[in-house]
């Protein structure tokens, strides 16, 4: 559907990508190298004009104790919300598989903390470690439950942690279900024929023919938990003492609170960065360790 | 799978169903003490209400202007999802019918774009719409999430553009059929079941998107559901009854859209995943 004339066909390109391609580079493209370009002048809120520093505000973002600190956090509660919400959603796809009674009510329902926003989830919860929790303590005097999982700075990130295996384990969960019901029936008839069982089956068989899912589930938790804000600031807000605020927030608060913008911005990217190799790495895997049926 | 089918465990069956009621308990507890006073909740929060006093509802309704909010939130996201799927649908179909070293690199572009997470934009975007005094209107958040909404919903029609064989469009271009009439006549009927996929995980998205719009909807009158949640909730912090009642009626939307139709939903993010 070649046109002749260059000026028909620069025609259709506009009709059909103009609009596409406007919003796309304004919205992303353009403040993405922008903000680059951000991360290399001393540009903060207040002043019009910015002078160029190098790589100064990338030196002020790992001799920030502050956000070093918070950044191991985010780390310890990206990798603990990954294992068990992949743990957890695995487990569940597996018994929902298996011929249950009432597994489409059981799949539906699990799904359902997943369609709600972060905000509201978050205070939900609050509730719940704040009032709920506390109340179970006293009532049968359970004492490590008396008082509030949000007053401790341990157990603050242990907080957000169940609150992220509720949220997407319904989530992960369909994706594992998808994953088992493609497995072959051929396959899963050999195996049973040469005497594979219970879980000699799931190891030997099952498992390695779903590495592809457990690839899409460790991306999407990994990503999506790397960059949580909503549940954040809902639940602890960075309370106590800061000890639960990931580095989502941190880059919010340094830019829009502390209007270190430069700043701000090396942290954004240094999180973009570690992402990108999330993600890179994950396509990489998944090149190598998927196994051809 | 077989094997499998044949013997059902009641003692599993139990377990997960269990398993189910402690996942939904967090539901349980919010809905009950909604229609409890405060003090009620606090002392004996998994007694079941004895009344459906809609006090609190009410309460809650004006306080956190419920109407507003969902306008907002519905103008916003129908408007919002159907800019992206047109428009992205259009330049999917452009991308898949012109095999261009242009079209290659755009749509190379836009796969390499979907790994930049929001945070990693949201300062420039600040700047730069906020100097050009854009901020505090619905429409630049339209256009927001018109331009954060291309990349994915290009992967997902580009992908289901190729399976479609091109002689259905050969026939109507050959009868004279101009190229925007084709597509809309010809191309864009066949792409119902993608539609679906593209329209669910948009409008989830952008229904409980909670950061982009605090940021751009300033005035109290432009804010979404989720922006008045949390303003309720950090204006009313102290009195809880009215709180639950607020988050009921923040869930009521999504839960009914769900009964309505949770297998194209369920679908639609599996599917969205997958890809």
């Amino acid at each position: 559907m070649r046109e002749k004339s260059p000026i028909k066909r620069a025609a259709t390109f506009i009709a059909f990508n103009g609009l596409s391609l406007f919003a796309f580079f304004s919205v992303l493209i353009i403040p993405f190298i922008y903000g680059l370009i951000l991360t290399f002048t001393d540009w903060n809120a207040i002043s019009d004009t910015f002078r160029f520093i190098g790589f100064a505000n990338y030196a002020t973002v790992f001799s920030d104790k502050e956000f070093v600190r918070q950044f191991l956090i985010t780390i310890r509660y990206v990798v603990i919300s990954a294992v068990l919400c992949n743990l957890f959603a695995f487990t569940i796809a597996y018994f929902l598989t298996s011929g249950m009674r009432g597994q489409n009510l059981l799949r539906g329902g699990f799904f359902i903390p997943n369609l709600i926003g972060g905000i509201i989830l978050g205070y939900i919860w609050k509730f719940i470690f704040a009032n709920v929790l506390t109340q179970l303590g006293k009532g049968f005097g359970i004492a490590w439950l008396k008082t509030s999982f949000l007053t401790n700075p341990d157990r603050a990130v242990w907080a957000m942690i169940i609150v992220t295996v509720w949220q997407y384990a319904g989530y992960l969960m369909m994706i594992y279900i998808a994953g088992f019901v493609g497995i072959p029936r051929d396959v899963q008839e050999a195996a049973d024929i040469d005497g594979a069982h219970g879980l000699r089956k799931l190891g030997s068989v099952t498992i390695p023919l779903m590495v592809p899912s457990f690839n899409i589930c460790l991306f999407i938790t990994l990503s999506r938990c790397f960059m949580a804000y909503d549940l954040n600031l809902a639940l602890t807000n960075g309370a106590p003492y800061g000890s639960t605020q990931l580095a989502a927030m941190h880059v919010y608060q340094k830019a829009f609170m502390s209007k270190q913008f430069g700043v701000g911005q090396a942290e954004a990217i240094v999180l973009f960065i570690v992402v990108a190799l999330i993600s890179v790495t994950q396509v990489l895997l998944n090149k190598k360790r998927e196994v051809e049926v | 799978m077989t094997a499998r089918l044949r013997k059902r465990r009641p003692v599993s069956t139990v377990a997960v169903f269990a398993l189910l009621i402690l996942f939904l308990v967090p539901f349980y507890l919010v809905l009950n003490n909604s229609f409890r006073t405060t003090e009620l909740f606090v002392s004996s929060p998994f007694r079941l209400t004895g009344s459906l006093d809609p006090k609190n509802y009410v309460s809650a309704f004006q306080k956190m202007r419920f109407m507003n909010g969902l306008g907002n939130s519905f103008l916003i996201t129908v408007c919002s999802v159907a800019l992206i799927m047109v428009t992205a649908s259009m330049s999917a179909h452009y991308l898949v019918r012109n095999r261009t070293r242009l079209s290659a690199g755009i749509f190379g572009l836009m796969v390499a774009s979907m790994i930049v997470p929001f945070q990693a934009v949201m300062i420039p975007l600040a700047k730069i719409y906020g100097s050009l005094n854009l901020y505090n209107n619905p429409w630049t958040l339209m256009f927001f999430y018109m331009g954060f909404g291309q990349s994915f919903a290009i992967f997902i029609f580009h992908g289901f553009i190729k399976g479609i064989p091109f002689e259905l469009e050969e026939a109507a271009l050959i009868d004279g059929c101009g190229k925007l009439k084709n597509f809309f006549r010809i191309v864009l009927p066949n792409l119902k079941p993608v539609m679906v996929t593209v329209l669910i995980l948009d409008v989830l998205w952008i229904w409980n998107d909670f950061l982009l719009p605090s940021m751009v909807l300033l005035s109290p009158e432009l804010r979404t559901l989720p922006l008045s949640t949390y303003s309720f909730f950090t204006t009313y912090s102290v009195d809880y009854a009215p709180l639950m009642a607020g988050l009921v009626l923040t869930i009521i939307p999504v839960i009914v859209l769900y009964l309505l139709c949770q297998r194209q939903i369920i679908e639609g993010v599996v599917q969205g995943a997958i890809k």
